[in-house]
């Protein structure tokens, strides 16, 4: 992901993405989720403006747009912290305590689950399985991986981030 | 767009290619690498065996390392197990005869005697 | 052709790879040139071994000597050691692994022993980016032969009569289903693959679509040609970033090669497909809310019947199978349904992909024949419960599924067993619980997960699953009653007959299946204010035991809270201050003697 599309861009670069993806799914039929998925990937997320214009370009009211992106937990209205921590809570992970590991990251970085940290370094989600049971339990920060995990490892891999000022 | 006989084709030479990865049965050239192995040209005769094999388009044979046979005097070893598990060992190998046993043995089927163990002789 | 002494196949599966098998490959291809033996031994990107718990995994043919938790720094020992001397490094290699020969071949470890690998056939073998490794063993022979020599009828009636039957849940029969679209009388029809494989701890479909794409696309071009498809879709999670893109690589190959498209090998049948990501809603493995997401729209389930198989997608007779019960069909084409029906039980045939994880030593992927008994998967594959712990439970199914006591190890494995038993088989996540797993918290984890994932659309399953959840959160934090408990019966019950879908049907099931085996459980929690498993944290309180204390206040020093107090010099005993105690256990994992109790 690319992650410097956070900021805001202009309006036209807006309509020009929107307008492009659009385009390319046009002869697709139910486009509606991958033109989504694709401008999510390239703009980080999707902000009510962007939705306005992909109802405008599709041709469907913005009532079925947002309804889709309110239904699958992938979509995101909010632009994400530096950092997406999400702690992998499948079964695997869960019996090999990936709870505790949770809480331990919500009393650290003083966030609930969905939410960033006030000076937007970090984002705490939850996953579901990432399918790398045999390393349980598991978290990953911005897709790098960190398995065999222990609740003391939570501090070690925060300070990394905090310390490092870039994407590891 | 490919027909199927050109499939057929490529199934062939690429199952030729990586047939090492099932358990076919194929003949083994076992080389033996420790360090007198290598010492007494161990190498060379790998790579004279590898280019053979490859010059003459031989299929289901397997080259591989071993690690120290026990008689150095002898260096380099180099075993030939075939398909039924019968075993063949060359002495004092060099890359001419490594040539050689590709074409006699694993081609046709003949053991070079001359370069067995000098009892067999 | 290049001749090549040796292959390394190291795994590129989601579990090695997050464990760095990238760089191991990336590091052997440097060392190989710099040895100036790169034109000699090849090295290849594989799919997943299977035994995860030891990954990264790296196998060396033709030897077939199977080396575990590689690390980077670890590969110039292997290559001047093993490629260039020809000795086995031997503190790398899989611990189980019998000598013979001076081989230590990947096949005798006690992990593969009694495995049977049918859709896994190619996992681990090939290269899943090369179209030509997959041709060589075998690959599209199955649709040639569908192609050429049997009509449409009869693939159908070959499938139906290898008795296979879909493998991510519910057990229908694949034959029949396709003989049911086959008979539609439609211009239009569809085949979908269902990737969407959210149950949490089940990752076969990803380890196929990972390590074999290619055996999908063969066998929905087959699917198409049996029940006059020419259009496909297969439903992928976006969270598997690797599957998606090895299937990419897979299908823009077998459109070079011919193999899809408008003239398939010149036979004139017609197929295309694509892929459609998932967006991480749970409900969407459900078949009618997967289409409805295809569709572009909100991914919520709708009425059966119509069946899919008459109206699915966009109204058109669909079909819709699991990709595990895909990877079986070429294999069936092949070697016909007899070999197929040899295996398994009378009504299950053929084999089944467990994923075990959890309290277990072989974490991984697995492949039994039908009817292999829960003792030989978790103590002969799965290596038994670590740290001597006892074996208390195994959970089949993910949240639509039950727990199976320990009483009941011995049942053979098929689909009629485990719903006998309350649970059921699901896509095949398999997760095993010890001593120290709470059954209650257990239920309240998978009932968290329905409520979360509830889709809305009836109010059964979105306000029932959530009352459910509440009662649950109420007896794991010691505020229970005895009533509670035929309350969550009754609730279950309701739930499970009058929801829409079967996300709702079976949410029920994991309460229900630990009220069945574990009632005493809940009954502790309740009566007694106590979690017998010592995992429910309100219910616990961390003490000392004097006698066994040993003073040496490793305790006190790790208290995050200093919360503990005593002390050597003085003599005084430890003590945990339980006003200040935040339960977080530290101390009981620092004890060198034990000495602190739960």
């Amino acid at each position: 992901m690319n992650t410097n599309a956070n900021q805001p861009t202009k309006n036209d670069e807006k309509n020009f993405l929107v307008k492009e993806v659009v385009a390319r799914h046009q002869h697709s039929k139910g486009a509606l989720i991958p033109v989504l998925h694709e401008i999510q990937e390239r703009y980080g997320y999707l902000p009510v403006e962007i939705q306005e214009k992909v109802a405008k370009e599709m041709n469907i009211s913005q009532a079925e747009v947002f309804g889709v992106i309110s239904f699958y937990s992938h979509f995101a209205t909010k632009p994400a912290g530096k950092y997406r921590i999400s702690v992998c809570m499948g079964t695997a992970c869960y019996v090999k305590g990936a709870g505790s590991v949770l809480d331990k990251l919500k009393e650290k970085l003083h966030v609930k689950v969905g939410q960033t940290t006030e000076d937007g370094a970090f984002t705490l989600e939850e996953c579901r399985c990432l399918g790398c049971c045999g390393l349980a339990p598991v978290l990953t920060v911005n897709g790098k991986v960190y398995g065999r995990l222990t609740i003391e490892d939570v501090d070690t891999i925060l300070e990394s981030y905090k310390n490092d000022g870039g994407i590891a | 767009m490919k027909t199927i006989a050109e499939l057929e084709a490529i199934r062939k030479r690429t199952l030729d290619e990586i047939s090492m990865r099932t358990d076919e049965e194929s003949v083994r050239i076992v080389i033996g690498m420790a360090t007198c192995g290598i010492a007494a040209g161990a190498r060379t005769v790998m790579t004279a065996f590898l280019d053979e094999i490859q010059k003459r388009n031989i299929h289901n044979v397997h080259v591989s390392a071993t690690g120290c046979i026990g008689v150095c005097r002898l260096e380099p070893i180099v075993d030939v197990i075939d398909k039924d598990g019968n075993k063949t060992t060359y002495v004092h190998m060099t890359p001419e005869k490594a040539a050689k046993v590709v074409v006699e043995h694993i081609a046709n089927g003949k053991i070079c005697v001359e370069y067995t163990l000098p009892e067999n002789k | 052709m290049q001749f090549f002494r040796s292959h390394i196949l190291v795994c590129g599966g989601t579990g090695c790879t997050s464990s760095d098998s990238a760089k191991i490959i990336e590091e052997l291809d440097k060392l190989l040139v710099d040895k100036k033996l790169d034109k000699e031994i090849k090295v290849v990107q594989t799919g997943c071994f299977g035994l995860c718990e030891q990954g990264p995994i790296m196998v060396v043919y033709p030897e077939g000597t199977m080396y575990c938790k590689v690390k980077v720094t670890d590969v110039a020992e292997f290559v001047e050691e093993h490629l260039i001397k020809g000795r086995i490094v031997t503190r790398l290699l899989e611990k189980s692994s019998d000598v013979k020969d001076g081989e230590y071949a990947i096949e005798k470890s006690s992990f593969f022993k009694k495995q049977l690998r049918i859709a896994l056939r190619n996992c681990g073998v090939i290269n899943p980016e090369l179209i030509d490794e997959y041709i060589a063993f075998d690959g599209y022979k199955a649709l040639i032969k569908a192609l050429t020599e049997m009509k449409p009828d009869e693939i159908i009636e070959t499938i139906k009569k290898s008795g296979l039957r879909g493998r991510g849940g519910g057990g229908y029969p694949t034959g029949s289903k396709w003989e049911f679209a086959a008979k539609q009388d439609n211009d239009q029809k569809y085949v979908c693959c269902n990737a969407d494989e959210g149950d949490p701890g089940a990752f076969m479909d990803r380890s196929v679509l990972e390590g074999d794409p290619h055996s999908i696309i063969e066998a929905m071009i087959i699917a198409g040609y049996a029940i006059g498809a020419n259009y496909g879709f297969v439903y992928v999670r976006a969270e598997y970033p690797i599957a998606v893109k090895r299937l990419q690589i897979a299908i823009e190959q077998a459109r070079e090669y011919g193999l899809l498209g408008d003239n398939i090998l010149g036979t004139g049948v017609k197929f295309d497909l694509e892929i459609r990501l998932g967006a991480g809603a749970f409900v969407c493995g459900e078949e009618t809310a997967l289409m409805t997401s295809i569709e572009g729209k909100r991914g919520e389930p709708r009425v059966r019947p119509p069946y899919p198989a008459e109206k699915g997608l966009w109204q058109k007779p669909t079909i819709l199978n699991n990709v595990e019960t895909l990877a079986n069909i070429p294999m069936i084409l092949l070697k016909g349904p007899e070999w197929f029906a040899s295996m398994g039980t009378e009504k299950s045939k053929g084999t089944k992909v467990f994923a075990i994880g959890g309290k277990i030593n072989n974490t991984g992927l697995v492949e039994i024949p039908m009817g292999t008994t829960l003792r030989e998967v978790i103590y002969d594959i799965g290596g038994g419960i670590p740290g001597g712990k006892k074996f208390k439970a195994a959970q089949t199914g993910g949240p639509s599924g039950g727990c199976i006591p320990a009483s009941h190890i011995d049942t053979p494995i098929d689909y009629e067993s485990l719903i006998e038993l309350g649970s059921m088989m699901g896509s095949g996540g398999l997760i095993v619980m010890d001593e120290d797993t709470c059954m209650v918290d257990i239920a309240k984890f998978f009932l968290e997960f329905t409520v979360d994932e509830s889709c809305g659309k009836c109010t059964p399953c979105r306000l029932g699953t959530r009352r459910m959840m509440e009662i649950l959160d109420k007896i794991t934090k010691g505020r229970g009653k005895m009533s509670d408990l035929d309350e969550l019966e009754t609730l279950a019950r309701d739930i499970k007959a009058a929801s829409l879908c079967a996300l709702g049907q079976t949410a029920p099931n994991p309460i229900l299946s630990t009220l069945r085996y574990f009632r005493d459980e809940y009954e502790a929690h309740i009566r007694d204010h106590r979690c017998p498993a010592g995992s429910c944290k309100s219910l616990l309180s961390y003490e000392v035991t004097e006698d066994k204390c040993i003073r040496c206040g490793l305790c006190a020093k790790n208290c995050p809270v200093n919360a503990i107090t005593g002390s050597k010099k003085d003599e005084i005993p430890f003590v945990v201050d339980q006003d200040i105690c935040i339960k977080c256990g530290v101390c009981y994992q620092k004890c060198p003697v034990d000495a602190i109790t739960k």
